[in-house]
């Protein structure tokens, strides 16, 4: 087990990207959402850090899953929680790492199901080699490759810190 | 039709997970845990203005009732709709089986048009047990309600508000009251909170309306509602089922009423937090008070509501289920 990058400052320098690309895009007032469960960690520290208005939403994608019928449902699953109409919204999406693209594709279309976004911004702390869908992250905290055996999971909430793991 | 011995063997795959939903019997209190969890998970899914998620997306749920049903029949189609999967219902009295079609060949018909799992209500105890004998492996049955055997997703709801309303099972009393003779809801129920830790349960009837190896299930006996409604935290009416008494087991319902109606007088007798359940559909002035049924204590309309959520964990559960038998096995 390996502990690496100091996510602090990439999430610091994740926020200013981030306020960079809004305001180049013209978005004045966006709902940040994140994946459960690394993803709500993340998104809840960057919308205190851009001083969101609305509450911060979280996202289970447990029931929009395209592998369900071979692994089974979580047991453990907990309802979605957006607090805020997404119905033409601008959304910031927020997840920890990024690899296939399945987990990003499940969330969007759970977003849909609440209602049509004006846009959704992509927000990743890592994107790790190996897409299998055309997703790509807006704002990326860090790229990276692991070998085949190993995996990365974030650690938290408090006291936020990535691990690198053999399989 | 005979009662199933072995539901195990059946209704659970190689990995222990649920591949058909035939009864209670013999399922562990993990799996009757992970199908409240799941339900409970399914709950917000109603409450969304798009009540779908695409859990059974392409899949075909064939709603095959041999006897009359309105609220588990549509529950168990809302269920299904809202997990994405097709619904046929089948009515039965106006199908091939009463031209004479035999039940193997309508099954092997339904199973030509690729049907995936078969939601099967049936007068005769052991029906869907049959039905999961005999069908392929690519066809999952949930039993909708057999006979006097079981209900066991009317169970499981039953279970589902239980726990939203009391936050656990240890510790509780639970009192079924009415006819136990002829409920499959009661069976199922005493099974339930047995294997969820209820710390006991109680039927509540007179002796022509209990059958006789009642207490073999894990129930204590009670004839007065003075004394089987003392101190209990849950109280579960059941339906009087006319149609399915074959003699004269009451003097009279005014009769049945007066002694074991519940009344806002006798509910009394239970904990003054006690809720008041009723499987449906409610025969007003005979198994209870109208006061009651729409009093503060009533989670009746609670259970129509959890049954849709139960029936879609329950209905996702077996989906899952059935395919990793399938790719076990090939």
């Amino acid at each position: 087990m390996t502990a690496l990058l100091d996510v602090e400052s990439l999430l610091v320098e994740m926020c200013d990207d981030l306020k960079e690309h809004l305001t180049t895009k013209k978005i004045d007032s966006p709902c940040v959402i994140g994946i459960r469960t690394g993803g709500v960690w993340l998104a809840s520290y960057i919308h205190k850090k851009l001083n969101i208005k609305e509450p911060c939403g979280e996202l289970d994608i447990s029931f929009y899953r395209d592998d369900f019928t071979r692994i089974g449902l979580n047991p453990t699953v907990k309802p979605s929680s957006l607090p805020f109409e997404t119905e033409g919204r601008d959304i910031v999406l927020v997840d920890d790492v990024v690899m296939s693209g399945r987990t990003i594709r499940a969330a969007m279309n759970e977003l849909f199901d609440y209602g049509r976004p004006a846009s959704i911004t992509l927000v990743a702390l890592i994107d790790l080699d190996g897409r299998e869908l055309p997703i790509q992250p807006d704002i990326v905290g860090q790229k990276m490759a692991l070998k085949d055996n190993q995996q990365i999971k974030l650690k938290g909430p408090e006291g936020l810190a990535l691990e690198v793991t053999e399989k | 039709m005979t009662q199933p011995t072995e539901p195990n063997r059946l209704q659970l795959n190689e990995q222990g997970r649920l591949r058909h939903f035939l009864t209670l019997d013999g399922l562990n209190r993990e799996i009757l845990t992970e199908i409240l969890d799941t339900a409970d998970s399914f709950i917000e899914v109603g409450e969304r203005s798009i009540k779908k998620v695409p859990l059974l997306r392409g899949k075909t749920v064939v709603n095959l009732f041999f006897e009359a049903s309105t609220r588990t029949r549509s529950t168990f189609e809302l269920a299904a709709k809202r997990l994405s999967a097709d619904v046929l219902n089948l009515n039965i009295s106006t199908s091939a089986t009463s031209k004479g079609e035999s039940l193997s060949d309508t099954l092997q018909n339904l199973e030509a048009m690729a049907s995936d799992m078969f939601v099967v209500r049936h007068s005769q105890s052991g029906a869907p047990h049959f039905i999961a004998e005999s069908v392929t492996p690519k066809v999952s049955i949930i039993n909708a309600g057999d006979g006097r055997h079981a209900h066991p997703t009317q169970a499981m709801l039953d279970m589902l508000t239980i726990r939203q309303h009391k936050g656990h099972f240890e510790g509780l009393k639970v009192a079924i009251v009415g006819d136990i003779l002829h409920s499959r809801v009661a069976r199922s129920q005493i099974r339930a909170l047995n294997t969820l830790g209820v710390d006991e349960v109680r039927v509540i009837a007179p002796n022509t309306l209990l059958p006789v190896d009642i207490e073999s299930l894990g129930a204590s006996v009670f004839n007065s509602m003075k004394d089987g409604l003392d101190d209990v935290d849950v109280i579960i009416m059941l339906r009087l089922q006319k149609e399915r008494m074959e003699g004269a087991l009451l003097p009279s319902e005014h009769e049945f009423y007066e002694l074991y109606g519940l009344t806002t007088e006798k509910l009394k007798y239970a904990k003054p937090d006690a809720i008041v359940m009723h499987p449906g559909p409610i025969n007003r002035g005979v198994e209870i008070e109208s006061a009651v049924a729409d009093g503060p204590q009533s989670v009746i309309l609670n259970q129509v509501t959890n049954g849709i959520a139960v029936r879609m964990a329950v209905m996702s559960m077996a989906m899952s289920g059935q395919t990793a038998a399938i790719s076990t096995s090939s």
